[in-house]
């Protein structure tokens, strides 16, 4: 195969790259998930108004804080990847869907752990609440996408598409739910509402987001290089990397 | 150029007429899926004139989904979209051309038909009103977004399935406004707010969509 | 046939006659495979290309890329000195696929009106009904396209080729299902479109007999 066709990014020198950074992020989210859980569970106080229920925020802000993150990431990459024609980009792009997805589908359970004790129901159609789910439609519609079609150039082009649109919708989104919301039921319950959040309690989430983070590094940079194996199979680094694995 | 887009819609109308079972097929959908809610919710007034807004317009939403599948997968088909690529025109010219044409046989009929369906549901004559200016509207817009879900999943098996999967999360917003200008109405509030809203993504839709639909296409057809 | 009355079937003259087709160094991935590599050639006013190759050579794929509906993985394609893509090479492009994008429920005369609505030099009524009755659907083209058989079907999209202004013309495999008469008329058109000074790139499967013309081949795969 003609060398020209590697000229716009190189998968070749990335994926060693992506395989000694991969371990050190997953040490990285490990440590920091260990602390932040002991802060979060032993350290930081009881609430006043809900008990010991609240602790599940701990897990529930992060994730929601991540799938968001995600998506523009995500958004971002996938741009990048129909503007510049590069494919390392596009494969960012795809190995960060799921993880996005997962984070939604952690927010939105834990969300619904949450509701419970608190408003005492599992489902409120709150803003965000309703914001979380849609955002979950769009991950997987941008995954159902990129899945059904076979040519991986145009799979990769059509989800940047897509992508972007819904990056563009997301703020529509989230406001015009936020309108109905306020117009159908006054004054929406408060997921913030926390008279004086602790510092411990501050602390402790904000460690968690940043483990949550780190973990989103790591697994991306493992999905990625499958990616790149799978893709690139026919190229001559592939059966290399092959070679000295058998 | 705007000789090229009166000639698409010249053209994409009289092929509706020529195929005119397909236009009536979505128009019945949605007559159909409007009076099957009375039966499953039951039949008291108050409930129905709640919930009407609400069903009409998720009913208009699923039709516009079966009508969504037809806008390029015939030209597709034949070549004419090749064609349609090679013109010597702006392809977004085109597919403004395409998109005003689908609505006008598949957004605009659901609209004029809405106020009689809102009579099974008993609105009263303003809020038959409204609902028909919040379709007026809103039916264009769900055109030019699905146009760019159609434009992704073109030549895809199961392409109708993950066209509704791409596009419904996108109709959100239109949804919002369009049943909620009726329902403001009926509680007593102005519906104007949801309207003006509803324009401004009208305008927005119309001005983006053609464009990144074009892109859409470009890429499907390589 | 009479080859006097077919020498004034090109109704408008070529618009931009002088031009010059290059192509260098083109590569064409389909999946995995590579169908070609380092492909170049030119093509200069008066001249046919005809690709030849077997079935999945990647013939269709290079009538594709000339015409700029997908992008070559690597090299490029010149048109008049500058990339051949954009409403200018468009308007001096004329593209017939194996689809033949014929409207089933058009009538023959609605169908040309209307591809030749898309194109630079919209047609007149008589003009279309002329190249109708010239291409052999003399008195069909009033009747729905469905009711016409294959070959007559093909001939309304290649009704095209006869009323055509493009200097470059793009063909895959515009012989099929023709009969002889037709496949004559077609030939001696594209002699015609040579003689103006216009350029051809076609594929067929069919011996091709363009009188006072001896194809340049390339061969794929």
């Amino acid at each position: 195969m003609a060398f020209n066709l590697f000229k716009y990014s190189s998968p070749a020198s990335f994926y060693p790259l992506a395989g000694k950074m991969a371990p050190l992020f997953y040490v990285l989210a490990a440590t920091l998930a260990i602390v932040g859980l002991y802060i979060s569970f032993f350290v930081a106080p009881t609430d006043a108004t809900q008990g010991e229920a609240y602790r599940i925020i701990f897990i529930h802000v992060p994730a929601a804080w991540m799938s968001m993150f995600i998506y523009i990431v995500m958004a971002i990459w996938a741009g990048l990847g129909l503007i510049l024609n590069t494919r390392l980009s596009s494969m960012m792009a795809q190995a960060l869907a799921p993880t996005g997805a997962m984070f939604t589908v952690v927010a939105l359970i834990t969300g619904a752990f949450w509701g419970k004790p608190t408003w005492g129901t599992w489902w409120e159609w709150d803003a965000r609440m309703t914001s979380e789910l849609i955002l979950l439609f769009l991950y997987i519609g941008y995954m159902s996408l990129t899945a059904a079609i076979d040519d991986v150039r145009r799979a990769d082009k059509a989800g940047a598409i897509l992508a972007m649109v819904g990056g563009i919708n997301v703020p529509i989104i989230y406001f015009s739910v936020k309108w109905w919301n306020t117009l159908h039921q006054g004054a929406s319950v408060s997921l913030t509402r926390s008279p004086s959040m602790a510092k411990t309690m501050l602390l402790g989430m904000l460690i968690m987001a940043i483990a949550a983070w780190m973990y989103s590094i790591a697994v991306t940079l493992s999905r990625v290089r499958l990616l790149m194996l799978e893709r690139e199979k026919s190229s001559a680094w592939v059966q290399e990397v092959l070679e000295k694995k058998s | 150029m705007g000789n090229v887009l009166l000639s698409v819609i010249r053209r994409d109308l009289l092929l509706a007429f020529r195929r005119r079972a397909d236009v009536l097929t979505t128009l019945f959908f949605f007559v159909i899926v409007v009076s099957l809610f009375p039966l499953g919710v039951g039949p008291e007034m108050k409930t129905l004139r709640l919930i009407a807004p609400g069903v009409v317009w998720v009913a208009a939403l699923l039709a516009s989904m079966l009508s969504l599948q037809r806008l390029f997968a015939a030209d597709y088909q034949d070549g004419t979209l090749e064609q349609m690529l090679l013109a010597p025109h702006p392809l977004g010219v085109i597919v403004l051309g395409k998109i005003v044409a689908h609505w006008m046989v598949s957004g605009l009929p659901l609209a004029l038909m809405a106020p009689l369906l809102g009579l099974q549901f008993d609105l009263p004559p303003e809020a038959l009103g409204i609902l028909f200016i919040a379709l007026l509207l809103g039916t264009p817009i769900l055109s030019f977004i699905g146009a760019i879900g159609a434009a992704l999943t073109l030549g895809l098996r199961g392409g109708g399935v993950l066209l509704s999967l791409l596009v419904l999360p996108l109709y959100i917003p239109a949804l919002i406004f369009g049943a909620g200008a009726v329902e403001a109405y009926i509680a007593g509030v102005n519906p104007e707010g949801h309207l003006s809203l509803l324009a401004a993504l009208l305008i927005f839709s119309g001005l983006a969509t053609p464009w990144v639909t074009a892109l859409a296409l470009r890429i499907a057809m390589e | 046939m009479a080859q006097e009355a077919l020498l004034s079937l090109a109704l408008v003259p070529l618009n931009r006659p002088y031009s010059m087709l290059e192509v260098v160094d083109l590569s064409c991935l389909r999946g995995e495979r590579t169908l070609f590599t380092n492909l170049s050639f030119t093509l200069s006013p008066g001249e046919l290309l005809q690709v030849a190759g077997a079935n999945g050579s990647g013939k269709t794929s290079l009538l594709r890329m000339l015409c700029g509906l997908s992008a070559p993985i690597a090299g490029e394609i010149r048109w008049n000195n500058a990339a051949a893509r954009g409403e200018d090479f468009n308007r001096d492009l004329l593209y017939i696929s194996h689809h033949s994008a014929v409207k089933e429920e058009l009538t023959p005369i609605e169908n040309l009106l209307i591809a030749s609505s898309f194109a630079a030099a919209p047609l007149t009524q008589p003009q279309a009904l002329e190249a109708l009755e010239r291409i052999g659907l003399g008195g069909r083209e009033h009747l729905p396209t469905k009711a016409l058989s294959q070959g007559q079907k093909r001939r309304v999209g290649l009704a095209r080729l006869l009323v055509s202004n493009a200097p470059l013309w793009i063909l895959d495999e515009p012989l099929t299902a023709l009969d002889v008469r037709a496949v004559e008329l077609i030939q001696a058109r594209l002699a015609e479109h040579l003689a103006q000074q216009g350029m051809i790139v076609l594929t067929t499967h069919q011996t091709l007999q363009v009188p006072g013309i001896t194809p340049r081949r390339i061969e794929l795969g």
